[in-house]
């Protein structure tokens, strides 16, 4: 058990991320012929709950740059998650190398 | 939980920021003078910061049909105490503010003080009476990092009704509804923050003893559990 607890864990991970997607449906159009959008983010969402409780506001400040589509987008959130996961990589790697040779090591000493 | 860009009013994106400024500037603080301190802990700190940029970058989908982030600030409150999360928040946040028009310069100090300083409390706080409570570790660093993630929603929600009470229920109604788009969308995602929390805990449990007893934060008793 204890073995595959990390297995069983990440496991458990990607069905909670991939359920939504199957129990989800896309429901009908709405009458105006608009698509119903679903897994909309959050954030989105809260910015859309403002306009409906004060339509009179008026954001103040714009961003200063702006991914020009959304593939441009999706190619920065990549980098910043591809920069995080090389580090946790180097981590793993140069951690379990270090604890594997230190257990060769005490056992050319015994 | 990010507030986007020009949509907080101009004295409370002013209030927040200055908020958020002094938690940020100790920070800084605690963490030079621990690399001085126990350089061996740098590797420690680039794990619960890459941890971070990893997680805040994942938007996964959630039961309610809406699409939101965990924010991986719990793992390194736990390990490091919560003041050395703030920079390390702010870092992600200002990346994104700047690069990707997601959150912004005007709101950062908003969004620092849900992300990087009042969840790393909660998550600090939390882990710490759980092991008061004689929680074993595991599950205590599972409920310190859910909740956490979930208090930065919270907060948000919350920093959004007194920036924008309803006109017919005020400050109560309009947190209900702000809440109501950020909780229950956020449950699942922080369970998954919480468990993938937990593994790299484990990792490094097993394969960083030695820098995790210089840990202030986690006493002997605490490596051997």
């Amino acid at each position: 058990m204890k073995r595959y607890q990390n297995l069983i864990l990440i496991l458990l991970v990607i069905a909670i991320g991939v359920f939504p997607l199957w129990y989800i449906n896309k429901s009908a159009p709405a009458a105006d012929g608009k698509q119903v959008e679903i897994f909309k983010g959050s954030d989105d969402q809260a910015k859309d709950a403002i306009s409906t409780i004060a339509p009179e506001y008026k954001p103040w400040f714009k961003s200063i740059m702006e991914p020009s589509s959304a593939e441009v987008a999706s190619l920065l959130f990549a980098l910043q998650a591809g920069i995080g996961a090389g580090f946790l990589g180097y981590w793993l790697g140069s951690s379990t190398t270090r604890a594997r040779m230190r257990k060769e090591q005490e056992k050319a000493k015994a | 939980m990010h507030i986007m860009e020009g949509f907080l009013p101009v004295k409370h994106a002013i209030g927040w920021s200055v908020a958020a400024a002094p938690f940020v500037g100790y920070g800084l603080y605690t963490i030079n003078k621990r690399v001085k301190q126990n350089p061996e802990q740098r590797m420690l700190l680039g794990v619960a910061a890459a941890f971070t940029f990893v997680l805040s970058a994942l938007k996964i989908p959630s039961v309610t049909g809406s699409c939101s982030h965990p924010t991986g600030t719990g793992l390194g409150a736990v390990l490091f105490g919560p003041s050395a999360m703030a920079p390390i928040g702010a870092i992600v946040l200002l990346f994104q503010a700047l690069l990707l028009a997601h959150g912004g310069i005007t709101t950062l100090g908003a969004n620092v003080f849900s992300m990087a300083i009042l969840g790393p409390w909660v998550a600090w706080l939390v882990f710490r009476l759980s092991r008061s409570a004689r929680l074993p570790f595991g599950p205590s660093v599972f409920l310190a990092a859910s909740l956490a993630d979930m208090a930065t929603y919270i907060t948000t929600a919350f920093q959004l009704a007194i920036a924008f009470p309803d006109p017919m229920g005020g400050i109560l109604a309009s947190f209900a509804k702000f809440a109501g788009v950020f909780a229950l969308t956020q449950i699942p995602l922080a369970i998954c923050e919480g468990i993938l929390s937990v593994i790299v805990m484990n990792a490094l449990m097993k394969l960083n003893q030695d820098e995790m007893t210089n840990l202030e934060s986690f006493k002997a008793q605490e490596i051997k559990a």
